[in-house]
């Protein structure tokens, strides 16, 4: 072909450093993961200001992109939480935007040709990222419960109003399922991302394939290049939900944590 | 070489939970379909909620791949 790199389906996964950075034992390097997550922010940088730059009565273009985005997890959070949960909305928002723009540049094509470290990437295919973002959820939904309702976020497990021989079978089961809150959180988001360019890579190698074995294969080749051009937009659908869900999920603990007290 | 291979099929086995991942979610998309049908003005305020239980049962089948990856992967 065009001395391209054969590469296989996983391959896109790798993580390169691009400045070694070793302190100690541990190994800090600025790879193309932190790249991809600094021309995101980047990105969401350059959009905001330039949306917010105008600030007309009667929006432009890009004010009104920006606008509805706004409006769209404000109804959100104000839906879920209630009033007084929009102090979570810079958060909340915040982190849609984030992982709705990473899910996003990953679909960007790469180069071809392009030093390896600087093939498109997507941060949100690795679990150590989106389990950082999980946690980082968690640990605001437990110390803020803990802030608010004091001790009586623990009433979060022991729901009142049931008979009182259910709450041996209740308390351990609530207490497994907010523990595996943030690895459902983790792993839904991380498993889309890792599973949706597999199959997007698949569809692309079986292109190549086919015109590699020439012939009327060669012509065949259309079929899977259609299936990738499908899954192409089922992934810009997935990368939007799964960026919704994290929120709507978010949003939900929060929720949970802002009134344990009161049931 | 016999572990090799019962761990490829222990793999494949794993991927069972699609079928109920799939199962569930038509159950999901359907039912929230033939509601909003009888009731298209209360369709819109639904949504969240179906997308949450969307997200919910994609998880079971998600399980699923991380039990299949974490047997290839040789975590145990």
């Amino acid at each position: 072909m065009i001395g391209l790199k054969a590469a296989g389906p996983m391959d896109q996964f790798e993580i390169l450093p691009i400045v070694p950075i070793k302190i100690g034992g541990l190994d800090l390097s600025f790879t193309n993961s932190s790249l991809w997550m600094m021309i995101a922010a980047g990105a969401i940088f350059a959009f905001f200001f330039a949306a917010t730059r105008g600030r007309a009565v009667i929006p432009g273009r890009i004010q009104s992109a920006a606008e509805v985005l706004h409006e769209f997890m404000a109804d959100l959070v104000r839906g879920t939480i209630g009033h007084d949960g929009m102090k979570f909305f810079p958060y909340v928002f915040t982190l849609f935007v984030f992982i709705l723009v990473m899910n996003f540049f990953g679909l960007i094509p790469s180069i071809p040709g392009a030093p390896h470290e600087f093939h498109t990437f997507t941060p949100t295919s690795h679990l150590v990222v989106t389990f950082a973002l999980a946690m980082l959820t968690i640990t605001i939904v437990v110390v803020y419960g803990l802030m608010k309702n004091g001790l009586g976020f623990f009433k979060l497990f022991a729901p009142s109003g049931l008979p009182w021989w259910l709450y041996p079978l209740l308390v351990p089961i609530e207490i497994v399922s907010f523990l595996s809150r943030p690895i459902s959180l983790a792993v839904r988001l991380f498993a889309n991302m890792f599973a949706g360019h597999i199959i997007l890579k698949l569809f692309a190698t079986f292109v190549t394939m086919m015109i590699g074995a020439g012939g009327i294969f060669a012509a065949m080749g259309i079929a899977p290049f259609l299936g990738a051009v499908g899954v192409t937009m089922l992934e810009f659908l997935v990368a939007g939900l799964q960026a919704y869900v994290f929120a709507i999920l978010t949003c939900i603990y929060l929720s949970d944590a802002a009134h344990a007290a009161d049931h | 070489m016999e572990i090799d291979a019962a761990k490829l099929i222990g793999a494949g086995l794993a991927t069972v939970p699609l079928a109920g991942a799939g199962v569930g979610l038509g159950l999901i998309f359907g039912n929230f379909l033939a509601g909003s049908f009888r009731n298209p003005s209360a369709a819109a305020a639904n949504q969240p909620t179906m997308l949450l239980a969307f997200a919910l049962t994609e998880f079971t089948g998600l399980l699923g791949f991380v039990v299949a990856m974490l047997i290839l992967l040789n975590v145990f």
